[in-house]
Order: structure tokens, then sequence, then C-alpha cells
């Protein structure tokens, strides 16, 4: 099978792939949107804990 | 309580300990993430490239491979947000309260899936991308419930206070899911009956079912990285002044 005619999905490329695409982002962000958002509040306690010292 | 052996009851209160539970969390994550991985892969490839086209659907049946272990990972994570929350009021266990939170947008992601790739299959195939019939509007039902969750605890100042009303909220809320489970047999409905769980022999294809129960072990394995990720940021939002923290830094440092 061609790379072509895989990608076509027998014609029904306009709901396969976005379907897959969504489902991509979706999962990708409910993983990567905690991580940041710890990696902020890990700097931030930091921060807060340099100011008590002095 | 003396009805649990001593043993149990400690292991429970070790992994309820948040330190334990983070350096618990950190040293899972990079198994389960390859396991994923691999799983995935496997699903994917089995899916869009080994299975056969189907003789009525064509190749639009490929959408079955995300949708319906979103859709089982939907109800999955809903009873067990109900369960949590149980332990949570029962026991006032802080761990369940952590993963209940943290279950939550996960939940709600797959739910959100399952509706969208539901309505991208339905359109080529009913000629329609939504309808108000009993299966399609529970499983909206479930994605509200999802974001009655989230919201609610948002708008709680007190996280004790906050974990208390979405643990009723979850419990009150689990009456949906045998709804949603049933809605195809107790409605006349356009949506199709079940493929799989169907008594006896699924009406399934083997080099079909196979890549669909790959990937529908993958998405555990991927809601476990993702509560994970989220309790460890839950915890810590919870607990920023606490000593383990300050010593978490300190090593990190």
């Amino acid at each position: 099978m061609s790379l072509e005619s895989f990608l076509y999905m027998g014609g029904y490329a306009v709901y396969v792939w976005p379907s897959y695409a969504l489902t991509a982002v979706v999962l990708i962000a409910n993983v990567i949107l905690p991580v940041l958002q710890r990696k902020q509040l890990l700097r931030q306690i930091s921060l807060r804990q340099k100011r008590e010292k002095r | 309580m003396s009805v649990i052996p001593a043993a149990v009851s400690r292991f429970f209160h070790r992994t309820a300990s948040s330190p334990h539970f983070y350096a618990l969390a950190d040293r899972f994550i990079p198994w389960l993430t390859a396991i994923f991985i691999l799983l995935l892969a496997a699903g994917l490839y089995g899916g869009l490239y080994l299975a056969p086209t189907d003789y009525q659907q064509g190749d639009s049946y490929r959408i079955i491979y995300i949708h319906v272990p979103a859709a089982w990972m939907s109800l999955f994570i809903y009873v067990l947000m109900a369960i949590m929350g149980a332990i949570a009021l029962v026991w006032h266990m802080k761990m369940a309260e952590v993963m209940l939170v943290a279950s939550a947008p996960i939940g709600a992601g797959f739910t959100f899936i399952a509706l969208v790739t539901g309505s991208l299959w339905g359109k080529p195939m009913w000629g329609t991308w939504w309808v108000w019939d009993a299966r399609l509007t529970s499983e909206l039902i479930l994605l509200f419930l999802y974001l009655g969750v989230i919201s609610l605890y948002g708008a709680i100042e007190d996280k004790r206070a906050a974990a208390r009303a979405v643990s009723i909220l979850a419990l009150v809320g689990v009456v949906n899911i045998p709804i949603i489970h049933y809605s195809v047999q107790w409605w006349n409905t356009l949506h199709q009956g079940p493929t799989v769980s169907k008594m006896g022999k699924p009406s399934i294809h083997v080099e079909m079912l196979v890549p669909l129960l790959l990937m529908a072990v993958a998405f555990k394995f991927y809601y476990l990285i993702a509560a994970l990720q989220a309790a460890k940021l839950e915890l810590l939002k919870r607990e920023a002044s606490s000593q383990w923290v300050k010593t978490l830094l300190e090593k990190q440092a």
C-alpha cells in the first residue's frame, strides 16, 4: 500500500485524521499542562523560601 | 480500625503520606510511559495499517480505535472517581481526594474525545453529526458531570471541604454510568449495539479486535501517567509550605 492511499483512508481521510489529531492534542495537553504548572509552582515555592531565609 | 490487618493499614498509611507518594510516582512514570508507547505503537500499527477494511463502513470504521477505548475510559475513570469519593468520605484519606481531583480533567478529556470522534464517525455513516438519542445525550451529561467536579473543586477555597463536595458529586453522578452502558439496549437508537462485550463471540474480526484491545490497555496506562502527574501537582499546591516540599527543593537544588 502506498503512502498516498494510506493517507486517503478510502475517501474518509477528512473524518479519520481529524479524529486522531484531536485525540493526540487532548491527551498530550492533559500530561504536559500539569508538568508545566508543577515546574512553575516549584520555582515560586523556592523563590519564597529564599526570601524567607534572608 | 481493628478489622483491617496491621500490614495492610501500614501500607495504606505509607502510600498515603505525601512525600512517599510523590517519590513513588516519580519512580513509576518512566516505566508506565515506556509500556504506554509500546502498546500505542502496536495498537496504531494494527488498527490503521494491518486491520482489513470493513466491508460495510470502509476505512471510516478505523475511528473505532480511539472512539471506543476513549468511551470506555470515560466510564472507567468516572467509576474510579466515585470509588475514591466514597473512600475520601468514609476514611478521610487525603490521597483518595487528590486522585479524585487529578482524574477529573483526564476523564473530561476522554469524554470529549468520545463525543467528537463519534460525531466525526456519525457524519459519514449516519449522515448526521449529532442526534439527541439516549447514548449520545447520556455521554454528554457525563461530560457535564466531569466539568462540574472540576469547577466545584475550583470554586471552594478550603480544599478539604472542596474535596468532600466533589466526592458527593462524583458518587451521585455514578447513576449515569449504567444508563450510558445500557442505553443502546433500553432505547431505540442510531448508535450501534455492543460489538466486543456481546455474550459469546464478539462480532468483530480478530485482526480488528486485537488492535482495539491494545488501544484500550494503552489508554489505561495513559490514564495512570496523566493522573500521577496531576496528583503530584495537586499535592504540591496543597502542601506548598510543608517540610517535605522544602526537603524536595533542597535535594533538587
